[in-house]
């Protein structure tokens, strides 16, 4: 196999820099490549500077003093004796001593350099059971401890799909416990792709955000609306984009939605030199008290500093205000080609407030935790007007194992992955006439609902 | 108008789709000079529709109204005609996902069939991607290639008209990921794993039979694949109702327990001066019956050379 990979080798190979996703069997962790850095996972620490140079894909294993080796992938199918098997578990009695090897037997079998397949076989061979189990249990005793004692990890580029599994299984709470099938569906039914404009607000750590931009590739440009001091991005980060994919991402604070709305967004330039003249003051009158050299230099010394700080001060408020223009400039048009909504804000407020910057005929998708929020925001929209295909929706999934003669669903399910409430803006005028025309209630129901609330006017 | 690029005033020749009312929609190619009926009238072309923003309300001659949107992927899945039974939103939400598409992505399907799955993959891989589509029905392939170009996404996709679990995907080696959706995907998973990239690949087969997932499953692990993974996702959709529910009257009580104390027993705003009280609840209500299956979704990584 000397021939080298020719499609973009170079993005194909692990560098210092680069976010990566470790893996190990079903559970992953986000990391970046630092030289020299140790890195803790499932149990095990170790360096990653081996791996820079190699392949994304490559698995290794972990030597004692944790440097990464390249793996040589044998398949190993451990020696079982002769094949023999029980046919089912009547006599097995299960007393916790069929295994003839101490934890510490097994400890020092590790520290004599084991390899993790070596102390699968040595388990097997030291298991008074393991020949009367049947041929289905011996297979499910050897996935098992191969999964304990086999510790190699594979290096892998970030995709959406590996964040939003690792998130999900590691810290669901960060990410309003969105599931991974939900945010397919966000991504899908959002339409987002390359070369449109989407406006995404979110508290999802960034995961929603940077799906958002792999979906988008580098092309056309994301708002990210935030709520407080600044917009969080560190889950965007580990899918570590190119940097031009940086320059399509603005931000935007929700605090000046409302001006911008009302055309009295304030973006001119401010001299910012009020501030540094006070402590000019302040230094020049204590300037007439000490003559000492020393001082002298230190003073002369603090002043520099302090200029050199309101200068830099300058320069970052400057570039707030250019980013903020920019993003007011995109917003302003209110044809943005879409709206994500992820967070654990109450969606109503956020979702009426930031529709008004998408254009007509595009698809909008919220995501909440909860149901009754969407409810709320089903009903406003409805009342309103101005959107059309209102579906409320959660996704039911389900995990199967597929073994010859052993095919099921898996035991453990997920009990839900939150709710989505989607739809289509539609130009806004008589768009309230059209909705109680085209009303989803039945007729009969209707009319009984319109009797309560005409005998409540007529007895007022 | 295009299926992967949206623009904001409708033309000649694009295909838009006709908004007409809860869960009634249909497509219409927009010609000069044509017209086309609908429950609420006739929509003319040339003064209704060309030239008219994408949203907008179009009055129809009978006085009735209806939306015109901008065509996408999932609009177009709920309203194509069916050559074969498609695919739908919720599978392919997945499938994109799991499958890692994006702009640029090189991938290979079989069979086209609709072209349901095909047009959201080509949404989602534009504009630097190609799909390389194999149907072995001619005319199938034929009309896929019409529509294609109809639809102004010919330059990112190639139809080609064999049998894949003989000839393969008519390529080798490029491929990011590779779609099966074909009576017996176990005979294709050798071509599939040419097709794919040297570095590496994922690949999904779906299947509506166990069976066939289960040998799918054996040739994919015969053939080195990892991470086989078998799943199925369902949507279910929940109808917002705004229901009224009557109370009961337990007969008079000492101390009087009047209605507007059960009305806030149960937490709810009380309807007054009705007699027999309600209360009204905003809820959600399941539909009576959902789709309970469409097919399972098996999904493998090819790994590293």
């Amino acid at each position: 196999m000397a021939e080298c990979v020719n499609d973009s080798d170079a993005e194909g190979r692990i560098s210092y820099g680069d976010y990566v996703v470790l893996k190990r069997g079903d559970v992953f962790k986000s990391v970046q490549v630092e030289n020299k850095k140790k890195v803790v996972f499932e149990k095990q620490w170790f360096f990653l500077d081996n791996a820079v140079g190699q392949l994304y894909g490559t698995r290794f294993e972990i030597e004692a003093g944790g440097s990464l080796k390249l793996k040589i992938t044998i398949l190993f199918s451990p020696v079982t004796d002769s094949k023999e098997a029980g046919q089912d578990n009547r006599h097995i009695v299960d007393d916790g001593r069929s295994q003839k090897l101490s934890r510490d037997d097994i400890e020092t079998l590790k520290e004599q350099g084991l390899k993790g397949q070596e102390i699968v076989q040595q388990l097997i061979d030291n298991s008074t059971t393991f020949k009367d189990k049947t041929e289905f249990a011996q297979e499910k005793y050897i996935k098992k401890k191969k999964k304990k004692y086999e510790s190699d990890i594979t290096i892998l580029k970030p995709s959406t799909r590996l964040l939003a599994m690792m998130y999900h299984g590691r810290e669901p709470g960060k990410i309003c416990h969105l599931r991974y099938d939900t945010l397919a569906q966000i991504l899908t039914l959002g339409n987002i792709h390359a070369g449109s404009k989407i406006i995404v607000f979110e508290t999802c750590a960034g995961l929603v955000l940077g799906s958002v931009m792999e979906r988008m590739g580098g092309y056309g440009s994301v708002i990210q609306m935030y709520p407080g001091g600044g917009p969080t991005r560190a889950g965007m980060e580990s899918f570590g984009f190119p940097s031009h994919f940086h320059e399509t991402l603005h931000e935007f604070p929700l605090c000046k939605v409302n001006a911008l709305l009302a055309g009295t967004l304030d973006l001119s330039e401010k001299d910012e030199t009020s501030g540094v003249s006070e402590e000019k003051n302040s230094e020049h009158q204590s300037m007439e008290v000490s003559v000492d050299p020393q001082e002298e230099m230190r003073r002369a010394e603090r002043e520099r500093l302090r200029e050199q700080r309101a200068q830099e001060k300058k320069v970052k408020m400057e570039e707030k205000r250019k980013k903020l223009a920019s993003a007011a400039a995109l917003l302003e048009g209110r044809n943005a080609d879409g709206l994500v909504i992820a967070s654990r804000f109450h969606p109503c407020p956020v979702l009426m407030g930031l529709l008004k910057f998408v254009a007509p005929s595009r698809p909008f998708v919220v995501y909440c935790q909860y149901r009754e929020p969407l409810i709320e925001c089903y009903t406003k929209l409805r009342e309103q007007g101005g959107a059309i295909s209102l579906r409320l929706t959660d996704s039911w999934l389900r995990h199967y194992q597929v073994l010859p003669n052993r095919t099921h669903p898996v035991l453990l399910m997920s009990g839900g992955g939150g709710y989505l409430l989607s739809g289509t803006t539609v130009a806004a005028d008589a768009a309230k006439a059209r909705n109680q025309h085209k009303s989803e209630e039945p007729v009969a129901k209707r009319l009984k609902l319109d009797k309560i609330s005409s005998s409540c006017d007529s007895s007022a | 108008m295009s299926f992967v690029e949206y623009s904001e005033i409708i033309q000649e020749g694009d295909v838009v789709i006709i908004f007409l009312g809860h869960e009634s929609m249909m497509p219409i190619k927009v010609q000069s000079g044509a017209q086309t009926q609908t429950r609420y009238g006739v929509i003319r072309h040339s003064s209704d529709l060309i030239g008219q923003r994408f949203g907008s309300k179009v009055t129809c001659s009978k006085g009735g109204w209806v939306y015109v949107l901008h065509p996408t992927p999932e609009l177009w899945t709920v309203n194509l005609p069916h050559r074969t039974q498609i695919l739908y939103t919720t599978d392919i939400a997945n499938i994109t996902l799991m499958l890692e598409l994006k702009p640029g992505s090189v991938v290979c399907e079989s069979g086209t069939g609709s072209g349901s799955l095909s047009h959201s993959i080509l949404r989602t891989i534009a504009p630097t991607g190609h799909l390389h589509t194999v149907e072995f029905h001619a005319q199938r392939a034929e009309k896929a290639m019409q529509e294609f170009k109809e639809h102004k996404v010919s330059h990112l996709v190639t139809v080609r008209n064999h049998d894949v679990c003989k000839d393969g995907f008519g390529t080798t080696a490029i491929a990011d990921a590779v779609f099966l959706d074909i009576p017996s995907p176990w005979e294709a998973i050798t071509h599939a794993k040419s097709a794919m990239k040297r570095k590496g690949g994922r690949l999904c087969s779906f299947s509506p039979c166990i069976e066939q997932v289960q040998r799918t499953c054996e040739a994919l692990l015969d053939h080195g694949f990892e991470e086989i993974c078998t799943l199925e996702v369902l949507l279910r959709v929940h109808d917002v109702r705004t229901v009224s529910l009557p109370l009961p009257d337990f007969g008079p009580e000492e101390g009087s327990v009047d209605s507007s104390q059960m009305a806030s027993d149960v937490g709810q705003e009380e309807v007054p001066n009705t007699g027999n009280t309600s209360v009204i609840c905003r809820t959600a209500k399941p539909p009576r019956e959902m789709a309970g299956h469409t097919g399972y979704l098996t999904f493998a990584t090819k790994p590293l050379n």
